[in-house]
Parts: C-alpha cells; structure tokens; sequence
C-alpha cells in the first residue's frame, strides 16, 4: 500500500483528509507542522504528501525546499492543499518543487482528481 | 408534485429536446425548477407549472427546457477521449489533412470545458496537428450553459477537477474568486446554439465528433436519429466518442468500432453510395 503523509495544523482538517486518502487506499501519516513531517520523511519517504502552507514552527514550502533537498527527497509526489488561491502562491510552489495545487475548500472529488494527474492513483 | 403535472413536464421535454425523464427523476425536476419558480416570482412549482400549461408563454417555456437540460461537466472528462485524441486521432488527421484544416464537434458541450480541454491540448502541444490548423465547433441547447461557456469563467470547484495546476498557470487569470480562460483560448472554440433533435446540416462536416454523455437522455429511436445524422455530417473515416457508458452498438450501423481503442469509432473510410 501507498503512504500518504498529511501535513496540516488543524487537527480537523487531518482527520477529513485521512479519511479521503484512505478511502483511495493510502496508509496516512499526519504531521501538524513542517519540521515534524521533515522528522517523519527523514525515516521513511512517503510516496506522496499534502501538504498545508500556513503552519507554526516550519511552514509547507519551507518544509518543501528541505525535502526536497534530502537524500530521495525528490521522490514524493508533493500536493500543496491550502487557502492561499492566487497565481503567485500556486507559481511558487511550483517553481519549489510541488507536482500539483489544491486550493481550500477541498473535497474528495478533487483530491482524487489532484491524485490521478500526478499519477498517484 | 402530481403525477399530470409530471407528465406535462415530461412530454414537454420529449417534444423540445428529445430527453426521456423517468418517474425516478422527480427529484431533479423539482430541484431544477424550484430556483425557476422563484425567479419568476411563483410561489411553488405547482404554479409555474400551471402558469406555463395555461399561457404557454414561450419564453417561460425555453427557459423550462433550459433548465432542465444544463448538466454538469469537467475539464477532460473521462480522460480516454482525450488520450485517443492525443494519440491516435490527431496525429493520423495531420497526414490526412495536411493543406486543409480539421474540424471537431462538441456536440453538447455544457459549459465549454471538453472544447476547452481539446483547446488547451492542442495549444500545448502544437506538433500534436504538424501545422495543420484546427477548428473547434461546440454546441449546446441551453443558453445558460453557452452564455458560462463563452464567457469562459469557472469557479475553484471547477477549475481543480480534471485541469492540471500548470494548465490552470498557463490558460487563466484570477477574478475574485473565478478564473477565466485566456482571450486566446476563447477565440479558438465557436460556440453555436444547437438542439440535437433539430436538424444540424447547417454546420458542416466534421473530421471528429465528441457527443458525450447526452444520448443517454434520449429514447432509443431518438439516439438512432441523432446518430445517422451526425454520421451524414462526418468525413469519411471521421471519428466519433460518446460518454464512457454509452455505445453505438444496436444503436447506429453507420459507425464502426476500433479494436484496439475502447470507445472511438469511425465513419466508413469510403462513403457508400446508395443503390
């Protein structure tokens, strides 16, 4: 089975986004801020990860170019999934390394949509 | 809802645009043309209905018929026609075509994202027609959804399913909360008003046909129809793609499946000629 690591800081959203990647058949991981799904990652890279931008201590495209960095830290297939909607956000998570873009609010409907275009499912 | 205000509505949408609504779609009914009710100023369904049987008001009438027929879409819906496209179709018109130009039908387009997604495909892969230029005809029977379709203005929900983020990055601007597509890309996709049921010679021929997932409203003698004459408006050899649960098989003899492409068929390479 895939792993899916969901990097957010609220605990809701978390939970909604585990029940949909499991539902796609992913094991899920969770992290509530960067640098602990840095830690996460640094044992075992994930296949792919949802990634949330605003976040304490470490945010998502911090967290991003670190992975990235890493020793098969390009091997994860990285899903921004955050608030932040305008063209210069999406352009620079891009331009740092993730695959594709969901703009909050999300539904199962578009993650699924978001994981086929990368070839996750 | 009573029943004869069911049927009315039913025979209504039979005669005007072909679509068979079964007892099990009441629901639909009613959730369609309550925001109808409301925008004319009736108090419930019940009174539109009477209202439209008893003035038989045309404008009330084509906006019923409007309502009722506007579904919903999604950029490069179903995937495999466009991997047909991609693939096969395309790239064999080039050579057939070369000189000339090919020309696709969306024939019930909805909202303009299948004629979008062919738009943005070819865009971005130019070597995909060799030069040989292309013109995307869409048509639709409901106003509303050719008025959205040409202003090409989606909402976020629209946008993130099916459109790759770098497709969205390079096809559209933000308004408010709505992206647009590119003027460009607007230019490249004539939309034309069309009831299927009604005769459609004035188009002219086409090199591929993508009639999807609007047969499956129809009574079987009514897809038949539909499909013998799009037939006589394709080339010879032309290609056609239906939604990914319907077929032509027992339904038209004027097309011929691929084998090896699941859901693409073809016109005759030679037209027959009547005895």
């Amino acid at each position: 089975m895939k792993r899916c690591l969901i990097v957010d800081d609220s605990r809701v959203v978390r939970k909604v986004a585990r029940r949909i990647v499991e539902d796609l058949r992913f094991d899920a991981d969770e992290a509530a801020d960067g640098q602990q799904a840095l830690d996460t990652c640094r044992k075992e890279m994930p296949d792919a990860v949802l990634l949330d931008w605003n976040m304490p201590v470490m945010n998502g495209l911090d967290f991003l170019r670190a992975l990235r960095r890493e020793p098969g830290g390009d091997r994860p297939v990285v899903v921004f999934c955050t608030t932040e909607n305008d063209m210069s956000h999406i352009a620079e998570a891009i331009r740092s390394g993730a695959n594709e873009y969901i703009m909050k609010p999300f539904d199962s409907e578009i993650v699924e949509s978001k994981f086929s275009e990368v070839g996750l499912v | 809802m009573n029943g004869q205000d069911f049927d009315f509505v039913a025979d209504l949408l039979k005669k005007r645009a072909g679509i068979v609504l079964t007892a099990d779609k009441t629901y639909l009914l009613e959730s369609r043309l309550a925001p109808l009710a409301r925008k004319e100023g009736l108090p419930s369904i019940d009174d539109l209905i009477e209202v439209v049987r008893t003035r038989r008001e045309e404008r009330l009438v084509a906006q019923l018929v409007d309502v009722m027929t506007a579904s919903e879409t999604y950029f490069f819906r179903d995937r495999t026609p466009f991997v047909h496209l991609r693939e096969a179709v395309l790239p064999a018109l080039a050579e057939v075509r070369r000189g000339g130009r090919i020309r696709i039908w969306c024939a019930a387009c909805s909202t303009g994202q299948e004629a979008y997604s062919i738009a943005m495909m070819l865009d971005q892969n130019p070597s995909l027609t060799d030069g040989v230029p292309v013109e995307i005809v869409a048509t639709d029977i409901s106003d509303r959804s050719l008025e959205k379709a040409r202003a090409g203005l989606y909402s976020q929900f629209e946008v993130q399913r099916g459109l790759p983020i770098q497709m969205l990055m390079n096809y559209f601007t933000q308004q408010d909360d709505h992206w647009r597509i590119s003027e460009r890309l607007r230019g490249n996709v004539a939309f034309r008003k069309q009831n299927l049921i009604e005769p459609f010679t004035q188009l002219g021929k086409f090199d591929v046909v993508l009639c999807r997932n609007v047969l499956v409203n129809f009574d079987h003698s009514t897809k038949a129809d539909v499909l013998n004459r799009i037939a006589e408006q394709m080339a010879p050899g032309g290609y056609l793609m239906l939604g990914a649960p319907e077929t032509v098989v027992g339904v038209s003899t004027a097309f011929e499946a691929s084998l090896e492409r699941r859901g693409l068929y073809r016109t005759p390479q030679k037209a027959v000629k009547a005895a």
